[in-house]
């Protein structure tokens, strides 16, 4: 995997209008993780969602762009009604990827290939989630809480799988509160606060 | 300088401030002459009788209700294209002024028809147009309402403004080939403009300017409005900053 | 676009609902009917045509309120808006996997249903076929409604709102390729209309509901 840095730039975010970002700036380069942190509210899943590319941002430059980059959130798009397979051999087709086996083993579901979703555990479903992750072939993965329901084992797997994705050269943007044993840049949001005016008011309401 | 200036929300503001009430009082007399002289110094027609003279309300509110949507139709073009928020804000506020107008034209219709026709209704292509055109309307207005965010409002609405004039257009078409489909020709025709002489039609044309002028002002009165809650709304946002 | 129809047709029938329900509302629809009008069959036979029209319309409309708020609602949507997918063939796959687990099987009933409603023969078979030529009109359309109220918490009435004037013409050419042909009275102008009217929703409101969809998910 031979992937450019990400890099983000003066980058400035809103939720619902309000400005929560402003002035992100770093850098990570192929084969390391960006660690964000920062208490809730702070816009950790509003910037990951910016370089995912689901909303503009209001400032600065992202890169690359979205089409490099993996978005991996709570609402992982699996649908109930299908197997744990069936659910990875959409995503794969729909990436025009492979290696389904390899993800179910990477998160040791192997054995559960065959369940419909809905009848996984909450721990299960979010291995799930994850290892569709390994099927978009994107180099940047953003991870949103991703070791929330999982237990140690889980953990574990989890932690295994993102370091052989930088080992491949991967990047992964990782906003969690809990140690991962996985060494990165660390990128407290605490810092980066938006403190100007909202961008309603730049468009001269004032009237 | 370009007219675009006006897309300035403050320039707007101050160009219509004054403006606003004139373009009002002129509506108002064009509507009080137009209407008096249509209602008590033209002669009754010799079909119709004295129900003949609500044309001077019906005819130019059915110009309204289309011109109206025509209207919202430009400024959601303009919107999605030019991203002018007093564009969007304006074919937010002539929605209601036009459903009103579409209103106007239906029970209008309807007060006419009933004399005429011998019923308040008939699936006549015209009358089932307006019906439709009100459907919009309605339609338009409650996905305003509906959507809270609202420049997420004003694209959405622009897009339905869109392909609701497309199928609007192919709606009249269909009316039309609908009811030949049914009558074989229609027996109801409400071709009042062909036959207006003279006596009638000088106070039309002074009622439909009264109209068009009502139209316009009650449009700026409310984006005018509009443009204040917009500016509410971002004193809100600044609030919840602070 | 083909993976997005063989997920929702496999997730339609996993879930058992999903055909079943569109049918079951048009058959109780039907039965209804002669209890509202009563039971002579010279004027069912008049009115057979519309009332199958508009119950299929309405069936159509029943599915539709869900057709992107589950895919919204588990991220579905947000992970195929940024897949190397269109989102325009993401959204024609929706509404072909919408008509194929309803318009397709409200058409292949309706003219069974016609035999409840005294239909004469020649009837049946205008009336399956106007159909056939129509849902898919209704399906697109009903796509492009959707993907409008996707971001609603309950977008389902103001869906059908939206959506029912914009069903007018294709409902105006249908039932009168249906009644023409019960009457057994020459139909091509409305058949070939009907087909534009479908022909032209497949051309373009695909576009539209994408465009929805992106202004929805910002």
């Amino acid at each position: 995997m031979n992937a450019p840095p990400l890099v983000l730039d003066g980058v400035a975010v809103a939720r619902g209008g309000v400005p929560v970002l402003e002035g992100v700036t770093v850098r990570a380069d192929p084969g390391t993780a960006l660690i964000l942190r920062g208490p809730n509210g702070a816009g950790k899943t509003t910037l990951l969602r910016t370089i995912a590319g689901l909303q503009a941002p209001i400032a600065g430059e992202i890169a690359p762009g979205p089409d490099q980059v993996a978005y991996g959130a709570h609402a992982d798009g699996m649908k109930g009604g299908l197997t744990v397979a069936e659910n990875l051999a959409f995503w794969a087709g729909i990436h025009g990827t492979g290696g389904i086996g390899e993800a179910l083993d990477a998160f040791g579901l192997a054995r559960l290939s065959e369940r419909a979703a809905q009848h996984l555990s909450a721990g299960q479903a979010r291995r799930l989630g994850l290892a569709r992750l390994l099927l978009t072939g994107r180099p940047v993965w953003l991870l949103d809480e991703p070791t929330v329901s999982l237990d140690a084992e889980g953990v574990g797997l989890f932690g295994q799988v993102v370091r052989a994705h930088l080992g491949r050269g991967g990047i992964a943007a990782i906003a969690t509160h809990v140690d991962l044993g996985i060494a990165g840049v660390p990128l407290d949001l605490a810092g980066f606060r938006a403190r100007s005016v909202p961008a309603e008011g730049a468009l001269a309401w004032d009237v | 300088m370009s007219i675009w200036s006006y897309a300035n929300p403050a320039k707007f503001m101050a160009t219509t401030r004054r403006l606003t009430p004139a373009l009002g009082a002129l509506a108002a007399l064009c509507l009080v002459v137009g209407l008096v002289w249509g209602f008590f110094f033209t002669p009754d027609d010799y079909r119709q009788g004295a129900t003949v003279k609500i044309i001077y309300l019906h005819v130019p509110s059915a110009l309204m209700a289309i011109n109206g949507w025509l209207m919202m139709l430009v400024a959601s073009l303009v919107w999605l294209v030019r991203r002018h928020h007093v564009s969007a804000l304006a074919a937010r506020a002539a929605a209601p002024v036009g459903i009103t107008m579409t209103l106007i034209a239906l029970v209008t219709g309807a007060v006419w028809g009933q004399p005429m026709w011998g019923t308040w209704w008939a699936w006549d292509p015209r009358l089932t147009s307006f019906l439709i055109l009100f459907l919009f309307y309605l339609g338009y207005i409650a996905l305003w309402e509906a959507i809270e965010d609202p420049d997420t409002a004003a694209d959405l609405t622009s897009v339905l403004c869109l392909v609701g004039s497309v199928f609007a257009l192919l709606s009249r078409y269909a009316v039309n080939f609908w009811n030949q489909g049914l009558h074989q020709g229609a027996s109801l025709s409400l071709d009042a403009e062909e036959n207006v002489a003279d006596v009638f039609y000088f106070p039309l044309l002074v009622s439909m300017a009264g109209f068009v002028l009502l139209f316009v002002a009650l449009v700026l009165m409310r984006t005018r409005t509009e443009i204040r809650a917009r500016r509410l709304h971002a004193l809100r946002l600044r609030e919840r900053m602070a | 676009m083909g993976r997005v129809i063989a997920r929702d047709l496999r997730l339609a029938f996993r879930a058992g609902g999903g055909f079943g329900l569109g049918l079951a509302f048009y058959l109780i629809l039907t039965v209804l009917v002669p209890f509202g009008v009563g039971p002579a069959g010279a004027e069912l036979a008049r009115i057979a045509p519309g009332i199958l029209w508009v119950g299929a319309l309405l069936a159509c409309l029943l599915s539709l309120d869900r057709l992107f708020a589950l895919d919204r609602e588990d991220g579905a949507l947000d992970l195929l808006a940024t897949a190397p997918v269109p989102l325009e063939g993401v959204a024609l796959g929706k509404a072909v996997a919408h008509w194929l687990t309803t318009g397709l099987p409200l058409s292949l009933a309706a003219p069974g249903l016609g035999v409840l409603l005294n239909l004469p023969w020649p009837g049946h078979l205008w009336l399956g076929l106007s159909l056939l030529l129509g849902t898919p009109a209704l399906s697109l359309i009903g796509a492009f409604g959707a993907a409008l109220t996707v971001g609603l918490k309950r977008g389902g009435l103001l869906l059908s709102l939206l959506v029912l004037p914009l069903y007018v013409p294709t409902l105006i050419f249908g039932a009168d390729v249906a009644r023409r042909g019960a009457e057994g009275m020459a139909l091509g102008a409305p058949l070939a209309l009907l087909a534009a009217v479908s022909a032209g929703c497949l051309a373009l409101l695909p576009f539209a509901a994408a465009g929805a969809l992106r202004i929805n998910l910002r």
